[in-house]
C-alpha cells in the first residue's frame, strides 16, 4: 500500500502540475477577462461627435435589443483593420453599433469616418479617456456586446477579424433567445 | 599610462551618472506629483501595488504607458476626493478585476495559489514519513525473519542434542 503510494506520488504531483501548466499554454496572456461581465454599462455623459452640443448618456444603450459599443480612434491602426467587420455587423446584421471615440481629435475622427464610412448609430466623445477606464478598457479597439437591459455580456479586446464574426453572431443570437 | 587614467575617469563618470539619473527611473514624472506631501505619499504607496494592465508586469508607478499615467492621476484624484486606500484599490478592481492588484487577494479562487506551496511541503513531509516507515518495516521484517531462522536452527539443535542424550 505504502509502496504504491510512494511510487504513485511523484506521478500524481507531475500530473497535477502538468495540468495547470498545460492549461496556460493555449491562453493569450494579453487578453483579459472583463471585470464588468454581467454588470450594467457604467454611467456616462458624453458629447455626441456629430452634435457636440447634445449630451449622450448610458440610457441610450438600453434599447430592448442587443447593441454593440466599439471603442475606437482614428490614430488606432487596428481600428482601421476591424472597421469592415464593424460595418458588416451594423448593416448586414441590423445591429445598433455605438462608438466611443477614445482620446481622439474630433476633426480627425470625422475625417477618418468620411474616408472609411460611418456605420455608427451614435458616437460618444471620450476626450479624457475616463469613460473608457470606467469600462475597464485597456487598449483600443475594444468591443462590448450589451443586452437589451444595458448589461455587458461580452468584451472583445483587440480588432474584430473576419473569422471572429461567427462567434460574435453566435453570442448575439444566444442573448436574443434567452432574453 | 594614459589609458588606465581615462578608464578610471569613465568609471567615475558612469557611477555619477547612475547615481544621478538612476533614481529618476520611475515613470511618474515631476508634473504629476501632488503638491500635498501626504496625498503624494499615499498615492505612491498605492500606485506601486496596481498593475499596469497594458504592460502587465509593471506597476502603474513604473510604467510609461499612457493608460498608466491616466490611472496614476485617477489615484491622486480619488485620494483628494476622500477615498481610503482600500476604496482606491476597490475602484481599480471594479474596473479591471483582481488582476490589477500585483498582490493577489486571498479568496476561494486564489486558494491554491496561496496554499499551494504549503500543500507541497505537506506532501513532501508525508513522503518522507512514509519512506522512513517503510524502511522501519523492512528492518523489522528482516530481523523477525532472522530471529525466526535462528530459533528454528536452535530448536533443531536442541532436538538433536536431546535425542543424542536420550540414546546414551
Amino acid at each position: 500500500m505504502s509502496r504504491w503510494l510512494i511510487g504513485g506520488l511523484p506521478v500524481a504531483i507531475f500530473a497535477f502540475v502538468a495540468y495547470f501548466l498545460f492549461q496556460g499554454l493555449g491562453k493569450d496572456p494579453s487578453v483579459l477577462d472583463t471585470a464588468l461581465l454581467s454588470k450594467p454599462v457604467p454611467a456616462m455623459e458624453l458629447p455626441d461627435l456629430h452634435h457636440p452640443e447634445a449630451i449622450v448618456t448610458d440610457a441610450v444603450f438600453r434599447t430592448g435589443d442587443v447593441v454593440l459599443l466599439n471603442v475606437f480612434a482614428s490614430w488606432c491602426v487596428p481600428c482601421r483593420v476591424e472597421h469592415g467587420q464593424i460595418t458588416r455587423l451594423a448593416e448586414q446584421d441590423a445591429l445598433s453599433v455605438f462608438g466611443l471615440n477614445y482620446k481622439n481629435d474630433s476633426d480627425e475622427a470625422k475625417a477618418w469616418l468620411r474616408e472609411l464610412g460611418d456605420p455608427y448609430e451614435r458616437i460618444l466623445v471620450d476626450q479624457e479617456g475616463r469613460t473608457a477606464v470606467n469600462l475597464g478598457t485597456y487598449g483600443v479597439p475594444e468591443t462590448f456586446i450589451i443586452d437589451g437591459d444595458g448589461i455587458i455580456r461580452h468584451r472583445h479586446a483587440g480588432p474584430i477579424m473576419p473569422q471572429d464574426l461567427e462567434a460574435f453572431r453566435a453570442i448575439i443570437a444566444q442573448i436574443r433567445t434567452t432574453s | 599610462m594614459r589609458m588606465p587614467g581615462s578608464f578610471l575617469w569613465m568609471i567615475v563618470i558612469l557611477f555619477v551618472a547612475v547615481a544621478t539619473f538612476g533614481s529618476a527611473q520611475a515613470a511618474t514624472s515631476e508634473d504629476e506629483l501632488h503638491k500635498d506631501a501626504i496625498v503624494e505619499e499615499r498615492a505612491r504607496a498605492l500606485t506601486v501595488q496596481i498593475r499596469c494592465v497594458v504592460c502587465q508586469n509593471q506597476s502603474i508607478d513604473d510604467s510609461d504607458a499612457p493608460l498608466a499615467r491616466d490611472l496614476r492621476q485617477l489615484v491622486r484624484e480619488r485620494i483628494v476626493a476622500g477615498d481610503t486606500d482600500q476604496q482606491v484599490l476597490d475602484f481599480m478592481v471594479a474596473r479591471y478585476g483582481d488582476f490589477v492588484l500585483l498582490k493577489p487577494p486571498f479568496k476561494m479562487a486564489t486558494l491554491l495559489l496561496w496554499l499551494g506551496p504549503l500543500l507541497f511541503v505537506l506532501l513532501a513531509v508525508l513522503g518522507v514519513v512514509l519512506w522512513f516507515r517503510q524502511q522501519k518495516t523492512l528492518v523489522t521484517a528482516a530481523t523477525d525473519a532472522k530471529v525466526d531462522a535462528t530459533s528454528k536452527e536452535e530448536a533443531a539443535l536442541i532436538e538433536s542434542l536431546l535425542k543424542r542424550d536420550s540414546k546414551s
